[in-house]
């Protein structure tokens, strides 16, 4: 990746775009301190994230991968990534964060005996715990049913009603193109679209395929 | 150092939690140490050597090798998921999680070897009576190191294609050590060798684990974040 340059302010929603390989991924496990970039850095409020741990704290990554265990519970996998951020009170921010999800019901069941849409509402559940102000999503609608796919719509509405910067890295501009402030799309690496999002999704949609075609 | 313990701690509870649920590794590493055995019951010729020249040699190459298979599974559940993401994305320090893997694997060769070891009894029919502490102790110290670095390759190796593979091949040349010291140990121990015969090979085994576990200790947190 060269030249790649972001700024998002709390509230904002960045939906990144581009043809397979272009670098969405990359960027967003750079962003999220699982990639060290060879030039350049990646702060939050300031502070860099790879320098400062404590940064660390303030990102939430939800993937198309559950980042969780499937011979543990719910709660367990929960528990566990409270204790990792040393939160307080795990068993009841666990419960908390179950009902918010809706799945209370389902907390003592070993994961993989939920079905596909449940296991990714624990996932949420996982990067929501500690209360991020930046939320990273990677392809998160992958392989969800509709309900499912409404579920992450909601909460990623409800994360920028309470002031999370957030970036969206997708292949189906569709499905996120209402929630996006901003747009972006990346070509080989570089931004090929960065902007304000202005415009309806189907001008936007064949100035896109100008773009991947070059 | 309090921060590093208790995140260690809930890395290995974990990690324990999660074998107790599936019993994958360790039933594997004891079925495997258990035929390795067999095998080697079968192979020899009695009348030809006795038990106590060719058990400590047999009793190494079992634990080696189970250990092997225990290992392997250390980062595979973790990359079931890209569950060590999570991990890696949470503000703790890279050092606890190598210890906390390091603490989990030690539990579970630890548990593969004392169920091997009445096995190991059993088909070679060696006395141990009066050498069965020292025969901990030599199990332990030989663990302690070769399980750190372990850990450290199958943090290594768990990105690549054929992880299952490669730890073997990069592991076993850095168990010559402590295995070479725990076969003389256990020899001199089934012998009825006296103390000071000893010594010098448990002296050889203190150093790797002193040395080893705190180079993995070191090197770990590179390795995580490649």
């Amino acid at each position: 990746m060269r030249g790649i340059d972001l700024a998002l302010a709390p509230g904002e929603l960045l939906l990144v775009l581009g043809p397979n390989g272009a670098g969405k991924t990359t960027l967003l496990r750079m962003l999220a301190g699982l990639a060290r970039p060879s030039r350049g850095v990646v702060t939050v409020d300031g502070r860099p994230l790879l320098a400062d741990p404590a940064t660390r704290r303030s990102v939430g990554l939800i993937s198309h991968q559950t980042l969780l265990y499937d011979d543990l519970t719910a709660a367990e996998n929960l528990r566990f990534t409270a204790g990792l951020y040393g939160l307080p009170n795990r068993e009841q921010v666990t419960r908390e964060a179950l009902e918010r999800v809706r799945l209370s019901a389902r907390a003592d069941e070993p994961l993989r005996r939920l079905s596909r849409g449940m296991v990714q509402r624990v996932a949420i559940a996982r990067a929501l715990l500690h209360a991020p102000t930046v939320l990273l999503l990677d392809e998160p609608f992958t392989g969800l049913d509709t309900p499912s796919v409404g579920r992450i719509r909601e909460v990623i509405r409800e994360q920028r009603a309470a002031g999370s910067a957030t970036v969206l890295v997708t292949h189906n501009p569709a499905e996120a193109w209402d929630l996006a402030t901003h747009v972006g799309v990346m070509v080989q690496g570089l931004w090929a679209i960065h902007e304000p999002r202005a415009e309806g999704l189907e001008g936007f949609l064949e100035r896109y395929a100008e773009a991947v075609r070059g | 150092m309090a921060e590093t313990l208790r995140v260690a701690w809930l890395i290995a509870a974990k990690d324990l939690r999660v074998e107790w649920r599936s019993r994958t590794a360790i039933l594997s590493a004891v079925v495997f140490a258990a035929l390795v055995l067999v095998v080697f019951n079968f192979a020899r010729d009695p009348a030809g050597v006795s038990p106590v020249v060719i058990a400590p040699s047999v009793l190494w190459v079992t634990f080696t090798f189970a250990a092997v298979v225990a290992l392997n599974r250390a980062f595979t559940l973790e990359r079931e998921n890209a569950a060590l993401d999570a991990m890696l994305l949470a503000p703790v320090p890279r050092v606890a999680i190598f210890f906390g893997k390091y603490l989990a694997n030690l539990a579970f060769v630890l548990i593969v070897e004392a169920v091997t070891f009445p096995l190991f009894v059993l088909f070679f029919n060696v006395g141990i009576g009066a050498a069965l502490p020292g025969l901990l102790l030599v199990t332990l110290l030989a663990t302690i190191g070769f399980v750190a670095v372990g850990t450290v390759f199958s943090a290594m190796v768990v990105r690549t294609r054929y992880a299952e593979l490669m730890l073997p091949i990069l592991l076993l040349p850095f168990l010559v050590p402590p295995i070479i010291g725990a076969v003389q140990a256990t020899v001199r121990l089934l012998g009825g060798r006296p103390l000071d015969e000893l010594m010098g090979w448990l002296r050889l085994l203190i150093l790797y684990d002193i040395g080893f576990v705190t180079l993995c200790a070191m090197i770990f947190p590179a390795i995580l974040d490649e």
